[in-house]
């Protein structure tokens, strides 16, 4: 049983179909991977029953010859989608007794192409978080360890229960989202492929909202083959989100097809930064070589903007977050704490609700959106916005994909970084750009820091071109060869 | 201008949350550092700059104005807090 755990998706949606085992075994290896792992609280819901039962339907359809692109594939689900009949709580205390009764778009999407859920995964509170330490229920505890460390460190965030239950193998593969890194910056700190797709490629319907001009669903997966596969069946077009675009899905996965000699792969200057680790610049000169060696030119790119990316995030997603999370007031669903007005129970609601990382982000939102400083923060914001977006469209004329690294280290412990919030913040220095630019970019695990812990080199693409970002992954996927794995991980039954 | 306990108060009563007083002081001074380093975005040439509004060139797609849904009353309050004879039920808001 224990080898089925270690399987990739495409292995164990190929080993299906050739009838090695069913979705009920397979199901069954991961619901006996996610006990084996609860002490790294990557599952804040194990939905066992339903994943059995749901594993059992799929072989029956599988008898029919009815197979989807998902057929048997067991999953685990950022809890930030909402999911019918199945408690969402978005990491925060808020959302307490909230049991949806709709389904978000996407994961509709994987159930319809066959997919089994698992159970559904911890992320920081309203995925505001690079390690899923402001989690109302806790730290989710990276599988990896430093090498002769025991200490526990974090999985990166916001989507860090799904990272960390792919890398202990107790998910073949899971869904996360992304505002600013919340999928890539945690796949780097787990060693797996993180994905954040063109806005717009995945409908956010039923999608707990952030920051709804940032937020994309993405798979996070073992592999780059698994990734593109999993994207295929969670995009497409959704009446029900009017940012979602109506565009043909194509086939990812035969994108892959190898051959990067004709592409130009962009380096950007200004993504060398001061005080980055000497390890992380000496991986991405590896990778930039990786690529020439495979056939591709190497072109050194100007994104002068580049460093204001981060700080017009802070001011972008905060005031888009205190404005989707007006919604929470004790009335509809969720926590209500009384008070003796409506006003005071709005406020005692929203006062126990909401933890710190929460309320300070609803307060900067408030505070650059509020009379007299609109213009001074929110819509200079949204005018260097538009210089980044500007950069990379300057870019695309000279190049196809963008090469940087992911993070500017590795995994840090629980604790670590708490006590400054920009500290933290500056996790997604690598990665928000393109989030500001609603590009495509993906991490694909490198190599190892001095430490032994797992590091990621990520790309950029054009919009809407997930195919060439996906074929320049599988090659660079290929040349770093990573192979290592963490210190926990799931054995199997 | 800094902001100080009183901002951080009013910011607050704003966005509806309780803050406790003991907490004021160390939130202004968060929120300071964070403005503090936003600062920055002042270096950036943006005379004539369009602000961003849709991050993906597109035209939004129309569709016929039909309901095509609701009746839904039970789902809708079905995580109320409070509800009654199909109501949301909120403390009272008239004298």
């Amino acid at each position: 049983m224990s080898e089925l755990t270690q399987l990739t998706l495409a292995q164990a949606r190929d080993a299906m179909a050739a009838g090695e085992f069913s979705a009920v075994e397979l199901t069954d290896a991961y619901i006996a991977a996610m006990e084996a792992v609860r002490g790294l609280n990557c599952y804040l819901l194990e939905t066992a029953g339903r994943a059995r039962d749901m594993a059992a339907a799929s072989d029956a359809r599988r008898a029919k010859g009815d197979v989807g692109a998902l057929e048997g594939v067991p999953l685990a689900v950022k809890d930030l989608f909402c999911t019918a009949g199945v408690p969402t709580t978005a990491g925060s205390h808020i959302l307490d007794g909230f049991t949806p009764v709709y389904e978000s778009t996407v994961t509709r999407n994987l159930w319809d192409a066959g997919a089994v859920m698992l159970g559904k995964t911890n992320l920081d509170e309203f995925a505001m978080g690079s390690s899923n330490m402001t989690s109302y229920f806790g730290p989710v505890t990276n599988p990896w360890q430093r090498r002769g460390d025991a200490a526990k460190l974090v999985p990166g965030g916001s989507s860090g229960g799904s990272a960390a239950a792919v890398a202990a193998r107790a998910a073949l593969a899971a869904i996360g989202t992304d505002t600013g890194g919340s999928i890539r910056q945690p796949g780097a700190f787990t060693g797996i492929v993180g994905m954040k797709p063109t806005y717009g490629r995945c409908s956010r319907w039923g999608v707990v909202a952030f920051a709804s001009s940032l937020d994309q669903a993405g798979p996070m997966t073992h592999d780059v083959r698994d990734a593109a596969i999993l994207l295929g069946a969670m995009a497409g077009h959704d009446a029900r989100d009017s940012t979602s675009m109506d565009r043909a899905v194509p086939d990812f996965e035969a994108a892959l097809s190898g051959d990067i000699r004709s592409l130009r792969i962009g380096i950007p200057r200004q993504y060398v930064m001061d005080g980055t680790p000497p390890e992380i610049d000496a991986l991405w000169r590896q990778g930039i070589e990786w690529m020439r060696q495979a056939g591709a030119t190497i072109v050194d790119i100007d994104l002068p903007h580049t460093k204001y990316a981060l700080p017009t995030y802070y001011i972008v997603a905060p005031a888009e977050a205190s404005s989707n999370l007006a919604r929470y007031d004790g009335v509809r669903y969720g926590l209500r704490v009384a008070g003796d007005s409506i006003q005071e129970m709005y406020e005692n609601t929203r006062g126990e609700g909401f933890g710190p990382e929460v309320k300070r982000r609803i307060l900067i939102g408030a505070y650059v959106l509020s009379a007299g400083y609109y213009d001074a923060y929110y819509l200079k914001a949204q005018k260097v916005r538009t210089r980044i977006a500007d950069d990379f469209h300057a870019a695309w004329e000279k190049v196809d994909t963008i090469l940087t690294p992911t993070t500017p280290g590795p995994a840090f412990a629980q604790g670590e970084k708490m006590d400054d919030p920009i500290a933290m913040y500056l996790n997604d220095i690598f990665t928000v750009p393109a989030s500001m630019a609603g590009l495509p970019a993906i991490s694909v695990p490198a190599g190892l820091s001095a430490e032994g812990l797992p590091l990621g080199l990520h790309l950029i693409g054009r919009p809407f071109d997930e195919e060439t970002l996906f074929r320049v992954a599988g090659v660079l996927e290929d040349a770093a060869g990573f192979d290592a794995r963490p210190a926990l991980m799931a054995k199997g039954a | 201008m800094p902001l100080d306990r009183e901002n951080v108060r009013a910011i607050a009563q704003l966005a509806r949350l309780k803050m406790p007083e003991a907490l004021l002081d160390s939130l202004a001074g968060e929120l300071n550092k964070i403005l503090g380093w936003v600062e920055q975005l002042g270096e950036v040439d943006t005379d004539g700059v369009a602000p961003m509004t849709s991050v993906v060139a597109a035209t939004l797609k129309q569709r016929a104005d039909i309901v095509d849904d609701g009746d839904m009353v039970e789902d809708v309050l079905a995580n109320a807090p409070e509800e009654t004879r199909n109501f949301f039920v909120v403390p009272k808001v008239i004298e």
